[in-house]
């Protein structure tokens, strides 16, 4: 487990974006049991209340539950998961054709050299 | 919410010279503060005057509804920012003096978080570097139940593993009962710890509020506010 806070942007958000990239990359798997907030504060160095914000905040969005003396669980949703990796691979995708754009590519030559990759790495 | 700390119009003066100028903060429980600024602010000042060390020239301060005195001074925990404890002291010796002083001591926790930071009972408090004292002045100040931890400056003068010693102790031994307030110029290393933030400047709150939102609104951390309000 590794993540790297950019503390310009507020804590709980990045690490529920890191415990998301961890269930999508299958990491963490439906079912799991999430680390209690006070190992994962221990282990990240933050402030236990934040932790405990980004846990309810990925309950609200129906990633996890909690079960009372138990802790958190991530669901057992294939389709909340798959709506994750929708969301993060649009993100991706996002920056990805901004930057390209920004050294100078046209979208169809974007598309191009996509395809080139992605041929290439077949072989 | 439960407020633990409060003051009001907080205001302490040396010969004519302000230390803290109308200071007004409301503390609730549960919630580690990070009070910022530089050198010279009024940081220790206020420390201070919750500790119940020094009075304040006018205006009040509350901590669980109560005055400073023999009660508050139960209840509150402060880790100074100059050594406090006798020359002649080993550092088992030192844990004795705070089980005979403090009710709320808990010296089996002493000796666990001694272990954590790898000191050695058997050894003179003068022989010390800066940062196992550090590490033994904290040991003492966490060990004790108390609602309210006053921690001025507790990374100073430390290497950066010592540091991370310290944060993980701090990290550790907050709980939901209690509040923390931490005084540091080193906000960097701290950033992540702190709910709420204080920024004095010239005996005056500058700049307060939740770490998390300023960093939403302003999209900066909390390090780099610091820089700029205090440039």
């Amino acid at each position: 487990m590794d993540i790297k806070f950019n503390e310009k942007a507020p804590i709980y958000i990045q690490i529920m974006d890191y415990i998301k990239q961890n269930i999508i990359s299958g990491k963490i798997n439906p079912g799991d049991k999430l680390p209690s907030v006070r190992e994962m504060s221990a282990f990240l160095k933050v402030n236990p209340n934040t932790l405990q914000r980004a846990y309810q905040e990925l309950e609200r969005e129906n990633i996890t539950y909690t079960q009372r003396g138990m802790g958190t669980f991530v669901k057992e949703d294939e389709e909340m998961i798959q709506v994750l990796k929708k969301d993060v691979a649009r993100e991706v995708i996002n920056s990805f054709v901004e930057r390209m754009k920004n050294i100078g590519f046209t979208e169809k030559e974007i598309v191009n050299i996509v395809k080139e990759r992605l041929e290439g790495e077949d072989k | 919410m439960d407020i633990l700390l409060s003051t009001e119009n907080l205001t302490k003066s040396y010969l004519g010279k302000k230390a803290l100028n109308v200071v007004n903060i409301e503390i609730p429980k549960g919630k580690v503060v990070g009070i910022l600024g530089p050198n010279g602010s009024g940081k220790t000042t206020l420390l201070k005057i919750i500790a119940g060390l020094l009075k304040p020239s006018s205006g009040k301060v509350l901590i669980d509804g109560k005055e400073p005195g023999v009660y508050t001074k139960s209840i509150v925990a402060y880790l100074p920012d100059t050594p406090f404890l006798y020359k002649w002291m080993k550092i088992k010796d030192s844990i004795d003096f705070y089980r005979d002083f403090y009710k709320d001591f808990d010296e089996e926790k002493a000796w666990e978080l001694l272990k954590f930071m790898n000191l050695d009972p058997d050894s003179k408090v003068t022989s010390l570097s800066k940062g196992m004292a550090e590490k033994l002045n904290l040991t003492l100040t966490l060990s004790r139940k108390a609602k309210l931890y006053i921690l001025d400056e507790p990374l100073g003068g430390v290497d950066p593993t010592t540091r991370e010693k310290i944060l993980d102790a701090i990290i550790q031994n907050y709980n939901e009962d209690s509040s923390m307030l931490i005084t540091t110029h080193l906000v960097n290393d701290i950033e992540r710890l702190f709910d709420e933030v204080l920024f004095i400047a010239n005996g005056s709150i500058v700049l307060s509020g939740n770490a998390e939102e300023l960093r939403l609104k302003e999209e900066k951390s909390i390090d780099e506010l610091y820089r700029e309000v205090f440039k």
